[in-house]
């Protein structure tokens, strides 16, 4: 067994070098923002990605089968906004299938997030894993934010 | 003086080189006489003096199996195919399996057979089908319903299933959450007091065999404690029911300032237990650390990685690696295997997912040598190589998920993945 996880711990070790840091895109639709407040924001989201979302979703986006979804041109990602933001917020837990594929695993919600952080996760996911959308900024998370209140 | 040791060093090398190329000729030579077909097998690297051959890739989810004394094998899917939830598969003389039938409208993963039936699960019922006496099930469309109305979560939903001799039926329900948290999965968010999901999930449950619509009422919570278990099966020689726990996922994620990314991809311990009635293995309030072989206290209930939680728990019987997802256990009785195998059990790892940043694990068939009913050495890998690739960093890369064990008349180990629906079939010749 010892050798066993001396094999694990070698090979997670190989792992973590492989997972060299890629620039994010500059090719992206992008509102009112500067190009340079989107790169800021993308370089954030990667990071809290990193800390929040890649357990579930995994380092390429690819999710687990029958567990978490994946993020790759799933229809969630790449469509409207309010929907995603929604599911940040207020995390999934009920039966729902994904692009006709079910996900059994909880998703808690991320409210406790500030906007901005919630905007740069979701600006990042939407500008990797071979998606290209708008980014989102901190005022539409604002604004569903409010509506949920309501 | 530097060139002499050099020349012996390079001396050395030929006559390793010479060894190696003469060794690899014979063994070469070896395999042409022994096993010429199967020289590959199937993919599957093993110990000596077995192969492996597929003998269908179903395209189903194909979730536990039985073989009959006949040769006939049924195969319980997690989603329909067809129509059909348990297949029908006759091998031929070469080896290859067709689908020769199908029936049940219902996905699951319990399959087992006993006493002149083919039991199967739901993720909320079990059914039994009367088999003739070729053990054909006579009645396909009209199964009898034993048990109805299980709890399913979204997560852990699968109810494993396995008889004993006494004609009880012994089945899983799953716990809904990952760790009894007051908010499933989120950071921080701590134990849900006295977590009173165990009294309907989080453990194995007994009914009668032979008893028509039971609900909870009808059955014994016979050991509680347990998050997720998919493995399980009675052991012949002490009588007695062993089970593999899916242990707690993501210390990190949720407890950050107390768990490294490593520590956390390692804890908790994916636990073998031997079960008797009243056991409580203690999820959600501990969990077990195969490092320092304890039984820790869960952060959510008060723990830090370094407190110890109470000992009213039952410690497990093996403690593997954490995260690898013990799919099936299977205690083997045959005789074609050599003797250190007779009485062991064999466990299939589906493959952890929740070991990121660290790269995944698991994807192997281990064995764990037995001696009157309790573990009499280490465990082993047996079988490896189900996900094709060396590294998987992520489980959507794994070609093939070891997930069902089934034991042939002839002794033979039949193996489910319920990636590509694949069914490798393991042989042993001297």
């Amino acid at each position: 067994m010892i050798k066993n996880i001396s094999v694990f711990c070698l090979c997670s070790f190989v792992a973590v070098c492989a997972f060299t840091q890629s620039a994010p895109k500059k090719v992206f639709k992008h509102n009112t923002t500067s190009l340079s407040d989107s790169v800021a924001s993308l370089k954030r989201g990667k990071a809290l990605y990193a800390t929040y979302c890649l357990t579930c979703h995994q380092a390429d986006g690819g999710g687990v089968p029958n567990l978490n979804p994946p993020l790759i041109q799933t229809s969630f990602v790449t469509g409207k906004k309010e929907p995603l933001i929604k599911i940040i917020l207020k995390g999934l837990n009920t039966h729902m299938d994904i692009d006709g594929e079910s996900y059994s695993n909880n998703m808690p919600p991320f409210e406790w997030l500030k906007d901005q952080q919630i905007a740069d996760i979701l600006s990042y996911i939407r500008n990797n894993f071979g998606n290209k959308e708008s980014i989102v900024v901190k005022t539409e998370v604002q604004k569903v934010r409010s509506n949920l209140k309501k | 003086m530097l060139r002499s040791p050099f020349r012996i060093f390079i001396s050395l090398l030929v006559i390793l080189g010479c060894s190696i190329f003469c060794a690899f000729t014979l063994q070469i030579k070896d395999n042409n006489i022994t096993t010429p077909l199967v020289a590959d097998n199937a993919g599957l690297k093993l110990p000596s003096g077995f192969s492996a051959v597929k003998i269908i890739d179903s395209s189903a989810r194909t979730r536990h199996l039985v073989v009959t004394p006949e040769g006939i094998i049924y195969v319980k899917l997690a989603r329909l195919k067809d129509g059909k939830g348990i297949l029908i598969l006759h091998e031929d003389a070469e080896g290859k399996a067709t689908i020769t039938g199908g029936f049940g409208n219902y996905g699951g993963t319990g399959i087992f057979l006993k006493n002149g039936y083919l039991y199967a699960s739901s993720n909320e019922e079990i059914f039994r089908y009367k088999l003739n006496e070729k053990n054909e099930v006579i009645n396909p469309d009209a199964p009898e319903k034993i048990v109805t109305g299980l709890k399913a979560g979204r997560q852990h939903e699968t109810k494993s299933i396995v008889l004993d001799n006494d004609g009880n039926i012994y089945v899983n329900i799953g716990s809904p959450l990952n760790s009894c948290q007051e908010e499933d999965r989120k950071p921080g968010s701590m134990g849900i007091k006295g977590c009173p999901l165990l009294d309907s999930a989080g453990g194995i449950w007994q009914f009668r065999a032979d008893k028509l619509n039971q609900t909870y009422k009808d059955g014994i919570r016979y050991a509680t404690g347990l998050r997720n278990v998919v493995g399980l099966d009675w052991n012949q020689q002490n009588n007695t029911l062993f089970v593999m726990q899916h242990g707690r996922d993501q210390l990190h994620d949720l407890f950050p300032e107390m768990f490294t990314e490593k520590e956390s991809a390692l804890l908790p311990a994916e636990c073998m237990y031997m079960i008797h009635k009243g056991d409580d293995a203690g999820f959600p309030f501990i969990y077990y650390d195969q490092i320092q072989h304890k039984k820790m206290l869960a952060p959510e209930y008060g723990g830090n990685g370094k407190i110890e939680g109470s000992e009213e728990y039952i410690d497990p019987v093996v403690a593997f690696p954490g995260h690898m997802a013990p799919n099936g256990l299977l205690f083997y009785t045959g005789n074609m295997f050599p003797a250190k195998y007779k009485n062991g059990a064999f466990v299939a790892f589906h493959g952890s997912w929740n070991r990121t940043p660290e790269n995944q694990a698991g994807y192997f068939v281990a064995f764990v040598p037995f001696k009157n009913g309790k573990p009499s050495g280490d465990w082993e890998i047996f079988a490896e190589g189900f996900a094709g690739i060396n590294v998987v960093k992520s489980p959507r890369q794994a070609q093939h998920r070891p997930c069902g064990l089934a034991q042939g008349a002839d002794g033979a180990l039949y193996v489910t993945d319920d990636v590509k629906g694949t069914i490798y079939k393991i042989t042993y010749r001297p």
